[in-house]
């Protein structure tokens, strides 16, 4: 959601809605470029027809961390760990979950999951072991 | 190119002072600039200003005439933003609006009130710096993006949170004589090993302080340098941008920062130096990590082996390459949208030998200043050399 609690973030909050149904997608151009919405440009080349394509359902971990000291915005999850993932052609961050973030390693593959803040109710991007 | 001369230097103090209001702190680091320069305030013809939470802060948008108004100067404002970099795009403007001729005189700076919103506030506030949606609503904070790219490295590299803490105790070391840092204290290896996590493999002593400051410059021509008989020894004599996709998880390499590479070649070409001229620098280390990921970007240590600079006394104050002798954002502290301008005036005492710490770089005569905004989406360089 945007700041103002009514009102979606069109482009975004649907890709979070066909995640969580597991049709999670990217977009790509002709010359085979992934990336993420809200988008009407290729970020690499420029083109500007870009089609959804569905995304691998596993993914692996580059790198991560545990954060401890949070934005307000997630006082109440902290610790938690939070990864960068290699998905298909793409790149997400997301918390690591149905894990202990101490057990969390670079190479872990993991699948998508929509979950949620503890301190807001807010939807997160998340992944889980695969 | 022409040189553009920088005639005066700056400083607040940088630490803690939530009472005091943005304006109050650059009108401060203005008059100090002014007096340091000789400049009459009747001469600035534009005032370039840098500050990234203003609104978030203060609640204060609009700040270009507010902070002219503040420093006395009737002249066209403007305020950029470039996140940790705001202050070095405003001087990179600078030195290339009197490059063409258009100005001579050009005062130049930025400001930051950060402490008045808490730990928690300022944290907020730091990571509107990430992509929104993509990485902070993912959690992602300053201290834990700067993690990812330290665990990345560990990865890559090798390399382990000694190597880091090694950085840190060389910036607390290089602060002790600089009386406008935050942390005039020296601390050890085991006091970063053994401070809490904030973001892991990152702890408390690996990050910059949270910090109040501003800082000012006035640059001129040369021309105008002359027919003012400045004393104005140092000149900014290379400029250097680069960009990047705004996520980190877009970066090509997760351990790299690309666009300081860019910034850094371009700066180099310009002044007509390469990474081995260089005698002194400062970068933008606002968690010990940069300081690798710069001085790796800059070419002033190979891919891999900057993790080591600090440990084995490459980069400490007596080495081949002393870095960040200000005490860096680390142990100087980093009011982020004064940051960049305040390297550019470290950097032009260092070599000037009116900084506490130049007798440590004597025979210097070019230094680089490194300004980095986000998880390095957009990076300034800047060349300084001695010229009169």
């Amino acid at each position: 959601m945007s700041d103002a609690d009514d009102v979606a973030d069109a482009g975004f909050d649907e890709w979070l809605d066909a995640a969580e149904t597991g049709d999670a997608y990217y977009l790509e151009c002709a010359n085979g470029h992934g990336s993420l919405p809200p988008r009407r440009v290729c970020p690499d080349c420029g083109a500007t027809d870009l089609e959804a394509v569905v995304l691998p359902e596993r993914g692996e971990i580059e790198t991560f961390t545990i954060t401890h000291v949070p934005t307000p915005a997630f006082e109440a999850d902290a610790p938690y760990a939070t990864a960068i993932a290699t998905v298909g052609p793409v790149r997400i961050t997301g918390q690591v979950v149905r894990i202990d973030p101490e057990a969390v390693e670079t190479g872990l593959e993991v699948e998508l999951e929509i979950t949620v803040s503890e301190t807001t109710g807010e939807r997160v991007i998340g992944f889980r072991p695969a | 190119m022409a040189n553009v001369r920088v005639a005066g230097t700056g400083l607040t103090a940088f630490g803690a002072s939530p009472e005091r209001t943005g304006r109050d702190l650059f009108a401060e680091a203005s008059i100090a600039a002014f007096e340091d320069s000789g400049v009459s305030r009747d001469d600035v013809e534009a005032v370039f200003y840098g500050n990234f939470m203003g609104e978030l802060a203060e609640h204060q948008g609009h700040q270009g005439p507010l902070m002219a108004e503040a420093a006395g100067v009737q002249a066209p404002a403007t305020r950029f933003e470039s996140a940790c970099a705001s202050s070095g795009v405003a001087v990179r403007e600078a030195v290339k609006r009197i490059r063409t001729g258009e100005n001579d005189v050009l005062l130049v700076g930025g400001a930051e009130r950060m402490t008045n919103l808490g730990t928690a506030g300022a944290t907020e506030a730091l990571a509107i710096a990430a992509d929104d949606l993509w990485e902070v609503r993912a959690g992602t904070t300053f201290p834990g993006a700067y993690a990812l790219m330290a665990q990345a490295y560990f990865d890559a590299f090798g390399g382990d949170r000694e190597d880091l803490a090694h950085i840190a105790v060389k910036n607390h070391d290089n602060a002790l004589p600089n009386e406008k840092a935050q942390y005039q204290r020296a601390i050890e290896v085991d006091d970063v090993l053994e401070a809490p996590l904030v973001s892991e493999p990152l702890g408390l002593y690996d990050a910059c302080p949270i910090s109040d400051g501003a800082s000012a410059l006035v640059l001129t021509s040369e021309d105008y340098a002359a027919d003012h008989d400045l004393e104005a020894p140092v000149a900014i004599t290379g400029t250097g941008q680069g960009g990047d996709r705004m996520a980190l998880h877009d970066r090509d390499h997760l351990a790299r920062s690309p666009a300081a590479r860019e910034a850094g070649a371009e700066a180099y070409a310009d002044a007509g130096i390469d990474a081995g001229d260089v005698d002194v620098a400062e970068v933008h280390d606002c968690f010990t990590i940069a300081e690798v990921l710069a001085l790796e970007a800059l070419d002033l240590e190979p891919i891999g082996e900057g993790i080591s600079a600090a440990r084995d006394g490459r980069t400490t104050a007596d080495g081949e390459l002393p870095v960040n002798l200000s005490g860096g954002l680390k142990a100087k502290g980093h009011p982020v949208g004064a940051t960049g301008a305040s390297q550019v005036a470290e950097m032009a005492t260092l070599l000037a030998g009116t900084h506490p710490n130049s007798d440590h770089v004597a025979d210097a005569t070019t230094g680089v200043t490194h300004n980095a905004g986000g998880t390095v989406a957009s990076a300034m360089v800047h060349v300084l050399e001695v010229v009169a």
